[in-house]
């Protein structure tokens, strides 16, 4: 047997997906250099500099050609390097706020980024799979390394209970994904996407949609759609803060991008919009809803995150290139919002218990002390309710539009007047921040919070994530390049 | 088309045939001394009556966990091990070697880091 | 460099100074205090500019050069470009802004040291040169109209700039609520040309403008004329600019004389092929113009605030380049508003400096222990300054002499260019030419005349404040008189730019020959009738009736007030009686408006809108608001925090789910 053009071909794909196995190396370091010694500084030092050179290696590959890797199980090129970009600013973002955070809880384990770069790896592979077997592994990698992080807090029965229920519940939908993939596999006699698709564009039968619903459960669980959703608030309520924010975009990010390459390449248009549609609405309605009479902001926000994937949710439901692009373009400022939300609300807690006793009143008045994170979750607060010129108008605006385009205009109306309704709770937040008396007694019950520092490292990283939302609210250069990723020859090009 | 399915058949046949000759075998030819604990159900060495709301240990559980993981994990060795002969017989048994390597150092970095970590510590 | 960047670093610099020297003075209270670090990168944000502006002069060559920064935004046909031009006109005005603009951030820098919102001050002022450069560069209406509305709220921000006083927030809200009237119908006509031609680029409405019909023309033409009354202080929208004089001096200087409210004529230049197709609207800019510069005169004689005689004579002024706009002759304009920015700058710096050195005597004053409120900007107090601000003095009546159109100064050439273009106009069969030349030439006495008074009162006669034999005010610092000096300078040479057209048949008017259409210059002018070789004997004659006109009016004033002093305002009082009075009280506009629009509006408000609003549109608002968490705190329930609930909605979701896939 001759291998020498297998090893070939070995090459160029190990070159295709470096920065996967850059994140999935320097995890396995991160694993020995704990274990020999134990919570050393330079660990999270160590995992950020590896996401740095991944996220270099990805900007190259941004403007590569689509193509696959390791027969065909894996895409590379332009789509994958968007979704693992987003992923791995997410990831580095999480690990700077995190090291300030972790030690201030006392809980500062270097497995914590040993556990983010290998859940990244997880949702690279998510995010890019050619191959319903590569989801389901990438699925996996991803939602265990996220359990785990839910319990990080073992002390705290709210951390304990959130894992609990976020591994049961995780379970649960992942026996309804399986099933899902053996129906389609048994329907179509395929486990790579484009073959589906192709045998589904001739004929489909009961066996093969209920296999695409089966496939959904599992997506819009981990998307936290309504009504697959109740875990989302208790377990983003009782995580670390700042691991929140990881969950809470990259995992969601992760899901979207595979959800959009299944629908994408594997189901013919159509005969699921109405229920993703009815899903999108119930997320958008109840999402809003109930975070208006949530007392603590950490729930409030998994409510809103709720509510967002209503929104992007809207996008796929249009169908189109501009649909999906805009679905991809609304995670990206919906990353940045959200990371640099729960970063303020990391620097803000002082309960030491995740934030979880803390009510919204707690921050009373600390746009004052804190004038540059106040102004800056004055910008997160703006853009997560859309308004202009921060980029979360522009990304309602990126999948509200083809949604009308593609005749889902009672949609649309649907979710303006639900991002209406939750400009009431962003605004309280500033409202609170900064116009409420800091002598408020529940602000007041506790001397801690004048101990609070603001590292600078984690003043950047909010800066940044401010900064970058401006930019794309009057820069839109991104949405257009996620338009490209689905055109024609793209998709040509592609296997 | 069902002829493929027949060693399948004869697998679980056996399997099955299996466990009742061991279940019958002992219930008719192995001695009968029972007492109060013995004839309590099998519940992997808890109290099944009671209150569920007990601490127990759960050293035994890890030891177990972790046990099935690398179990699991070694059975990927056997198709690629049997399949290891032919290549070295075309000439290209270092390169296969080389591929296996990784997944057996990442199984081997796991259980340097359950060592280091204690995992394995019966005691503490 | 390239152009391109260089055009770019221009505006850009002025945002990051601002950004710079406001957000470290904001979130670092110790930075506030390095007065000279923030001065000065203040006035370098400006500089630079500035020469780069002289660099793109130098290297200009007749092309229209357009940079386009980047697409701001597009929706469907719309699509709106960051794009800057520079041509003749806009490198004039950018030459205008900036260096006028570091004159006076320098002079600033004298002027509110002691001032702690220093920081702030520098901030707000970079951030104007940025709006000013964004309104005079911009390659569409878009872009003017971003840095319109910006150098409004730059002018709302520095009028109210010492808020705590509410006679100054009042102030800087009038000017931003009348402004809003203006821009109103400036909007108003972008939508107009957006509809009609698809774009908002200059190049495309000034090609396409031929093509539209005649009365959008001129709806157009009369709502951006409205958009420059609001901005330019021209009746009826004008009286916001006197009250605006409660902003530091320096403000008045630049923004209130030299740069911002000079804009509208600027719009109506660079749109001047289009107002020429409009000739009824623009018999209306002649006669609006006119009546405006004679109102503000005759209000002008009466005022006693140094800094008002000023603000009103700023309305005059700026009446006259709309004069000169009404008659066809945009360059003329261009060229007035050029040399109003010498003069007017170096007057208001002037009356800054006065001002600076007559709080120093109330600061003596009152440390002497009198209980005195002397108003340091009342003329009625002055007199004599001569002696101890002999800078101040000399640059004050250059100025002086320049407005007053003194011959071979600049306002002499500038002004009677308007007033001979009102004439040949006339003479080429327009009627209301005439009219204008005749209020024209009256004005220019009236001119003469209020601003060699306020010198007079200023600077000569006796010393009026208390004790002023032992008390008297010093000379400013060398960093406010500079500016003085340089812009004294330019008020004296700055006409010749323009020399008639009895000079070599106007071949030295270079400012035609830079801007004017005939010579490939963006700004495009009204066709007069040919005149006959002997023509030149009327030019001749109008220039000398010109200088003849300046002089008496600054010798009569010269005498009478340096005989009478500040007496002989009661002379005129009872001359003049009914009329005086009426000047006094500024043809009563603001009682006027009042009663018309602010009582009654404000009485629509309590009586209907109160009652309304609290109970209709609040009540609808209020009741949606509790419905809206009514259901919210329905649906919170659904929240058991039972993990076999949640299952049990995941299994219904699922249901959901199939259902409408398969049997949807």
């Amino acid at each position: 047997m001759d291998l020498s053009t297998a090893y070939d071909a070995l090459g160029a794909d190990l070159q295709a997906t470096l920065s996967l196995w850059l994140i999935v190396l320097g995890g396995l370091i991160v694993i020995v250099w704990d274990a020999f010694r134990e919570r050393d500084a330079l660990i999270p030092v160590f995992a950020g500099l590896i996401l740095v050179g991944a996220i270099v290696w990805d900007l190259f590959q941004l403007t590569a050609e689509p193509a696959t890797a390791f027969y065909g199980l894996i895409r590379t090129g332009g789509f994958a390097a968007f979704v693992n970009l987003l992923l791995e600013v997410s990831a580095l973002c999480t690990i700077v706020l995190s090291v300030p955070y972790l030690k201030r809880i006392g809980k500062d384990y270097a497995e914590v980024y040993g556990l983010v770069l290998f859940a990244v790896s997880g949702m690279m592979l998510l995010g890019a799979a050619n191959n319903l077997v590569t989801i389901f592994v990438g699925l996996e990698t991803m939602s265990i390394c996220l359990y785990i992080m839910a319990g990080l807090v073992r002390e705290d029965e709210g951390g304990i209970e959130s894992a609990l229920k976020y591994f049961l519940l995780g379970a649960f939908s992942t026996g309804f994904f399986l099933y899902g993939i053996a129906l389609l596999f048994g329907s179509t006699g395929s486990m790579y996407l484009a073959e589906i698709g192709h045998a589904a564009s001739t004929s489909t039968s009961a066996m093969y949609w209920s296999g695409v619903g089966l496939l959904l459960v599992g997506f819009l669980f981990k998307v936290s759609a309504v009504p697959f959703h109740m875990w989302t608030p208790d377990v983003y309520q009782g995580a670390p803060t700042t691991l929140t924010g990881f969950m809470s975009t990259a995992s969601k990010a992760a899901a979207f991008a595979s959800l959009i390459l299944v629908l994408f390449y594997a189901v013919p248009y159509e005969k699921w919009t109405l229920a993703v549609a009815v899903i999108a609405t119930i997320t958008m309605v109840l999402g809003n809803l109930v975070a208006l009479s949530q007392r603590n902001v950490k729930r409030m926000l998994a409510y809103s995150s709720i509510a967002h994937a209503g929104y992007v949710l809207v996008g796929i439901v249009a169908g189109s290139a501009e649909g999906y692009a805009g679905a991809l373009y609304y995670l990206l400022v919906y990353t940045l919002m959200n990371i640099g939300a729960f970063g303020v609300l990391a620097l803000m807690e002082w309960d030491n218990e995740s934030g979880r006793t803390q009510s919204l009143d707690s921050l009373a008045g600390m746009g004052y002390t804190r004038p540059f994170i106040g102004v800056a979750m004055g910008v997160f607060m703006f853009s997560l309710s859309g308004f202009p010129p921060f980029g979360g108008f522009l990304g309602k605006y990126a999948v509200f539009a083809p949604a009308i385009k593609a005749g889902y205009t009672w949609l649309v109306v649907v979710g303006v007047i639900a991002s209406m309704v939750s400009a009431y709770y962003y605004l309280r937040v500033l409202y609170v921040l900064w116009m409420k008396d800091s002598t408020d007694p529940a602000a007041m019950s506790n001397d801690k919070r004048v101990a609070l520092t603001v590292p600078a490292s984690s003043t950047a990283v909010i800066g940044f994530c401010a900064v970058l939302l401006l930019v794309f609210g009057v820069y839109p250069e991104f949405l257009q390049m996620a338009v490209d990723f689905f055109s024609p020859s793209a998709v040509s090009i592609a296997p | 088309m069902l002829q493929t399915f027949f060693p399948l058949f004869l697998q679980l046949l056996m399997a099955g045939g299996l466990a009742l000759t061991l279940l019958l075998g002992a219930k008719y030819l192995g001695p009968k001394r029972p007492n109060l604990i013995k004839r309590q159900v099998y519940e992997s060495g808890m109290d099944p009556v009671g209150s569920a709301h007990q601490r127990y240990s759960v050293k035994f559980y890890l030891v177990a966990m972790i046990f099935i993981v690398f179990d699991v994990e070694v059975v990927f060795l056997y198709p690629w091990a049997v399949t290891f002969k032919d290549f070295i017989a075309a000439g290209s048994g270092l390169g296969v070697l080389a591929v296996i390597l990784p997944f057996i150092a990442i199984l081997a970095i796991g259980l340097l880091y359950d060592i280091k970590k204690g995992g394995l510590d019966f005691d503490s | 460099m390239n152009i391109d960047s260089l055009v770019l670093l221009a505006i850009a610099l002025p945002l990051m100074g601002a950004a710079f020297n406001g957000l470290v003075g904001l979130f670092a209270p110790g930075y506030r205090s390095n007065k000279t670090l923030i001065g000065t990168l203040g006035t370098l944000c400006v500089a630079i500019p500035f020469a780069i502006g002289v660099l793109l002069f130098i290297q200009f060559d007749h092309d229209a050069h357009i940079t386009r920064a980047f697409t701001w935004m597009s929706a469907g046909d719309f699509t709106a470009d960051f794009g800057y031009r520079v041509d003749q006109l806009s490198l004039l005005m950018m030459l205008i802004v900036t260096g006028v603009g570091a004159l006076i951030h320098i002079y600033s820098i004298g002027y509110m040291r002691d001032d702690p919102g220093f920081w702030k001050f520098f901030a707000y002022l970079n951030l104007f040169i940025f709006a000013m450069l964004n309104l005079v560069l911009g390659d569409n209406l878009l872009v003017l109209f971003l840095g319109w509305e910006g150098v409004g709220l730059c002018s709302y921000l520095l009028i109210g700039f010492w808020f705590t006083d509410l006679k100054n927030s009042e102030a800087a809200n009038k000017a931003f609520i009348v402004n809003r009237i203006g821009d109103f119908a400036f909007l108003l006509a972008m939508f107009i040309l957006f509809k009609d031609l698809g774009s908002l680029d200059f190049d495309v409405i000034l090609a396409g403008g031929a093509s539209l019909a005649p009365a959008t023309i001129n709806w157009v033409v009369f709502l951006l004329f409205i958009g420059a009354t609001g901005k330019s202080a021209q009746i009826p929208l004008f009286v916001w600019l006197p009250d605006a004089m409660a902003g530091p001096t320096p403000v008045s200087a630049l923004i209130h004389a030299a740069t911002m409210v000079t804009s509208g004529l600027y719009l109506l230049a660079r749109m001047s092929s289009l107002v020429l197709l409009a000739p009824g609207v623009m018999t209306f800019i002649a006669i609006i113009g006119a009546l405006t510069a004679i109102m503000a005169a005759t209000i002008a004689i009466t005022q006693n605030d140094i800094k008002r005689v000023l603000a009103y004579s700023t309305v005059s002024q700026l009446g006259f380049m709309f004069m000169a706009a009404g008659v066809g002759a945009f360059f003329v304009a261009i060229f007035h508003v050029m040399t109003h920015a010498f003069f007017k700058g170096c007057l208001f710096l002037g009356s800054g400096s006065v001002i600076h050195g007559m709080h120093e005597v109330e600061h003596q004053l009152e440390e002497e222990g009198h209980e005195v409120h002397l108003d340091p900007q009342d003329m009625r107090t002055m007199g004599g300054l001569r002696k101890y601000m002999p800078a101040t003095s000399i640059t004050y009546l250059i100025s002086t002499l320049a407005i007053a159109g003194f011959p071979l100064m600049s306002g002499f050439f500038s002004k009677d260019e308007i007033l001979f273009k009102a004439f040949e106009y006339g003479y080429s069969g327009n009627g209301y030419a005439w009219f204008v030349w005749v209020v024209g030439i009256i004005t220019a006495l009236l001119t003469a005349f209020y601003m060699m008074r306020s010198y007079v009162l200023t600077f000569r006669g006796k010393e009026r404040w208390p004790n002023a034999d032992r008390i008297h005010p010093h000379e400013s610092p060398a960093s406010m008189t500079g500016p003085l000096w340089a812009l004294a300078v330019l008020a004296i040479v700055g006409g010749f730019l323009g020399l008639p057209g009895v000079i070599a048949h106007g071949d030295l008017n270079w400012i035609h020959h830079w801007l004017g259409a005939p010579y490939g210059g963006p700004v495009a002018e009204a066709v007069v009738a040919e005149h006959e070789a002997s023509f030149i004997v009327v030019e001749w004659i109008l220039l000398i009736l010109g200088g003849v006109i300046a002089l008496v009016g600054l010798g009569y004033a010269w005498r009478v007030y340096n005989r009478d002093g500040i007496e002989f305002d009661q002379k005129l009082a009872i001359d003049f009686r009914g009329l005086y009075t009426t000047w006094a009280n500024k043809y009563y506009w603001d009682e006027g408006y009042d009663k018309a629009v602010v009582k009654p509006v404000l009485g629509l408000a309590r009586r209907v809108m109160d009652p309304f609003d609290r109970y209709i549109v609040d009540g609808l608002v209020n009741g949606l608001g509790s419905m809206v968490r009514a259901f919210s705190s329905l649906f919170k329930y659904l929240q058991t925090g039972v993990v076999q609930n949640y299952a049990v909605a995941i299994l219904f979701g699922v249901v959901l789910l199939l259902g409408l896939i398969i049997f949807g």
